[in-house]
């Protein structure tokens, strides 16, 4: 059994959430940089080299990339020869969370749901973080994180279709979504695409989708084409760059599906701004 | 074709029914910051007759709620946020003369049509260009509603502060104009 002290995982975390803040990471400066490279419209292109000069900005002064610094999300896969010492994990990755947010000067954004009070003074600073965990053979901490921002979440949407629905249905139902969301989720986004599992399987498949690295292919055909399909269709809506019209309103889809109910075909579609900061390290 | 103009505030009438959506516009001197919490509270103000914390007339409002400054900076990122969500309170504050809005994000017809009838304007800016924006602006204070956090009432001294016209004084949008332009049906 490795053992790794919780003080280690408590940095780690710590210092990817500060890297996370200003550095937008490459996949997504590259992505961002051939979109601005093949839009159409001179409006759109403008918008699109004012976001990679803000990148630039950022990195060089360590300033956060957006005011909306997110939710922290992680994705968390636990070997089962791997014990941490000095505490729980998750209560290293909240500690992790809280100093890098605090550090970096980036924004403590949770708060109660009706009264909206910030909950920085009740529970601690950006907390609690969003964990999904996972137990895998080995002896290493997998962890990938991301800040979500609020703008790309809010025009999210999941449903249940029949099966019969199939692949057109999908289809429509993600065109639908990203064209009422329009301007709002700051594009040229990414969109995750879950589907198939059950209503909650659907939904957290769709936002691990968008920890994917930006120019990756999926590994299933299928899929594949599934994405590419999905993915001409939003372009073909004209939103444009935040939403002035364009060419590129998508950088990229990302589908992970599982096995589902005989009766169901779920479907949930997650939608990542511009500022995808995202990253995975392993402990 | 648009046009680029450089205006400092507050605005006057005249100055807003130049604009047409698409023009860029280079904002200097103050804006006034608020989201939901804070627009709500001033609604309350204005509907209840009192006084309000800033004088609106001619005023531009910032939808922003930017991160902590480090030491020795006014301000940190400060982006727009998602404008949607003012909507409901922006004709009040048009109707007693805040003359324009900067966020990003669709509007719904009523704060369209409240920009036709008083004057107003809403500005988009680009979102996700936090550290870009927020060095455009020069200095910061709180001036009302402190316990709100990052959604206290700043006042703001901002030069070239760079913004896009999406809803003009005539019921025109940018977003629809942009979009019609480039969709492939």
């Amino acid at each position: 059994m490795r053992v790794i002290e919780f003080n280690d995982v408590v940095k780690a975390v710590r210092d990817i959430i500060v890297h996370c803040g200003t550095d937008l990471p490459q996949d997504a400066y590259d992505a961002l940089k051939q979109a601005m490279e093949e839009e159409k419209s001179p409006v759109s292109k403008e918008v699109l080299k004012q976001i990679l000069e803000n990148a630039d900005i950022a990195k060089d002064e360590k300033r956060p990339l957006c005011q909306d610094t997110g939710l922290a999300v992680f994705f968390v896969k636990v070997g089962d020869e791997v014990k941490v010492n000095g505490g729980l994990l998750k209560d290293a990755i909240n500690k992790g969370t809280e100093q890098g947010y605090t550090d970096a000067y980036l924004r403590a954004s949770t708060c109660e749901p009706f009264s909206r009070a910030n909950l920085k003074d009740k529970v601690g600073y950006n907390l609690p973080a969003i964990i999904h965990f996972d137990i895998v053979a080995g002896d290493k901490i997998d962890i990938e994180y991301a800040a979500k921002g609020g703008g790309s979440e809010n025009v999210s949407r999941a449903t249940v279709f029949p099966p019969a629905a199939g692949k057109d249905g999908i289809v429509e139902y993600v065109k639908e979504v990203i064209s009422n969301a329009g301007p709002n989720p700051c594009p040229p986004i990414t969109v995750g695409v879950g589907i198939g599992g059950t209503f909650e399987k659907a939904a957290i498949s769709s936002k691990h989708a968008l920890f994917r690295t930006l120019g990756t292919h999926n590994e299933d055909p299928e899929m594949d084409e599934l994405e590419q399909r999905i993915l001409k269709e939003i372009n073909n809506l004209g939103i444009g760059a935040m939403g002035m019209g364009g060419t590129k309103t998508a950088l990229a889809v990302h589908i992970e599906a599982n096995p589902c109910h005989i009766a169901s075909l779920p479907v949930s579609v997650n939608v990542q701004c511009h500022s995808s900061r995202h990253t995975h390290i392993t402990i | 074709m648009s046009k680029t103009y450089n205006l400092t505030t507050p605005l006057t009438e005249e100055q807003t029914r130049e604009l047409r959506a698409g023009d860029i516009v280079y904002l200097s001197g103050v804006i006034y910051t608020a989201r939901d919490a804070a627009h709500k509270r001033l609604v309350d103000l204005i509907e209840a007759g009192e006084e309000l914390p800033f004088d609106l007339e001619g005023s531009v409002i910032y939808f922003v709620g930017p991160t902590p400054p480090k030491p020795g900076d006014p301000i940190g990122s400060a982006g727009p946020t998602t404008s949607y969500r003012m909507d409901s309170y922006s004709p009040t504050m048009l109707k007693h003369g805040s003359k324009g809005m900067i966020g990003k994000g669709k509007r719904n017809q009523d704060v369209k049509d409240a920009c036709k009838e008083y004057g107003g304007i809403y500005f988009g800016a680009t979102g996700g260009a936090g550290a870009l924006l927020g060095k455009q602006i020069k200095s910061a204070e709180i001036i009302a509603y402190p316990e709100l956090g990052p959604e206290a009432v700043r006042k703001l001294e901002v030069e070239n502060f760079p913004v896009t016209v999406i809803n003009d004084t005539y019921g025109a949008d940018l977003y629809q104009m942009g979009r019609e332009q480039y969709e492939v049906k």
